[in-house]
């Protein structure tokens, strides 16, 4: 499972893509191991306005992963 | 209607020329660009981030809605990602309609979605460093416009 931060979640991290494996099988389990790993970042993944998107489609709530999903964590946009 | 992304310079004019090649039954053709402000040296580079396929793939619903809304008969969008300097173009929109007032009107439409729901990230690079931003009032104010 591959894992991509936007914006400013990506400097807050110190890294905007990361390969999961073994892959958690919910966006809330997911969030649950990024928390425990970087509790900084786990919060800012729960702040205001911040969207998930699985496979390229935004998701609201929990989700199912398949294993070689792709998530992205997307703070509020900017517009260009 | 095309939406596209790129990393490196395009030509606004040459982009507007192909537009308007071989309409015989479009009136109007309608256009913008947005080019990066220095803001008197406290902007040295602009980075936007996109996040590709699903950044066109937003575009383009609203493009199609946009088409729909205003009875378009075509729109481009070419837009720049990565780092860009003052004065290079980072949007273009073009707009063809039977008529003109269609053609302005969604040409407008489109840059106030692009400049305030786009799904773009912008950090901007100046003497005091970077820092991301977010749309401003003014930003939100022009789209709201539109609802």
């Amino acid at each position: 499972m591959r894992v991509l931060l936007f914006g400013r979640l990506g400097d807050l991290a110190g890294w905007r893509e990361r390969a999961f494996d073994p892959p958690p099988r919910t966006l809330a389990a997911l969030k649950a191991l990024i928390s425990a790993a970087d509790p900084v970042l786990g919060e800012a993944l729960a702040g205001k306005g911040v969207q998930a998107a699985v496979d390229r489609v935004l998701v609201r709530g929990d989700a199912a992963l398949a294993a070689g999903a792709e998530v992205a964590f997307l703070p509020p946009m900017s517009g260009g | 209607m095309t939406v596209r992304l790129t990393t490196g310079r395009f030509d606004p004019g040459a982009e507007l020329t192909a537009f308007c090649a071989g309409r015989t039954e479009s009136g109007a053709v309608a256009s913008f660009v947005g080019i990066a402000r220095g803001e008197g040296g406290a902007a040295t580079a602009l980075e936007l981030q996109a996040y590709p396929g699903f950044t066109e793939a937003e575009i383009g619903k609203m493009a199609e809605a946009a088409t729909q809304r205003f009875s378009l008969h075509d729109a481009l969008i070419v837009h720049r990602h990565g780092a860009i300097a003052p004065g290079e173009a980072i949007v273009m929109v073009a707009t063809a309609s039977a008529h003109r007032r269609e053609a302005f009107e969604a040409c407008d439409y489109l840059m106030d979605y692009l400049k305030s729901r786009a799904p773009f990230w912008k950090k901007e690079h100046g003497p005091r460093g970077p820092r991301w931003v977010e749309p401003t009032a003014r930003d939100l104010d022009d789209i709201a416009r539109w609802d």
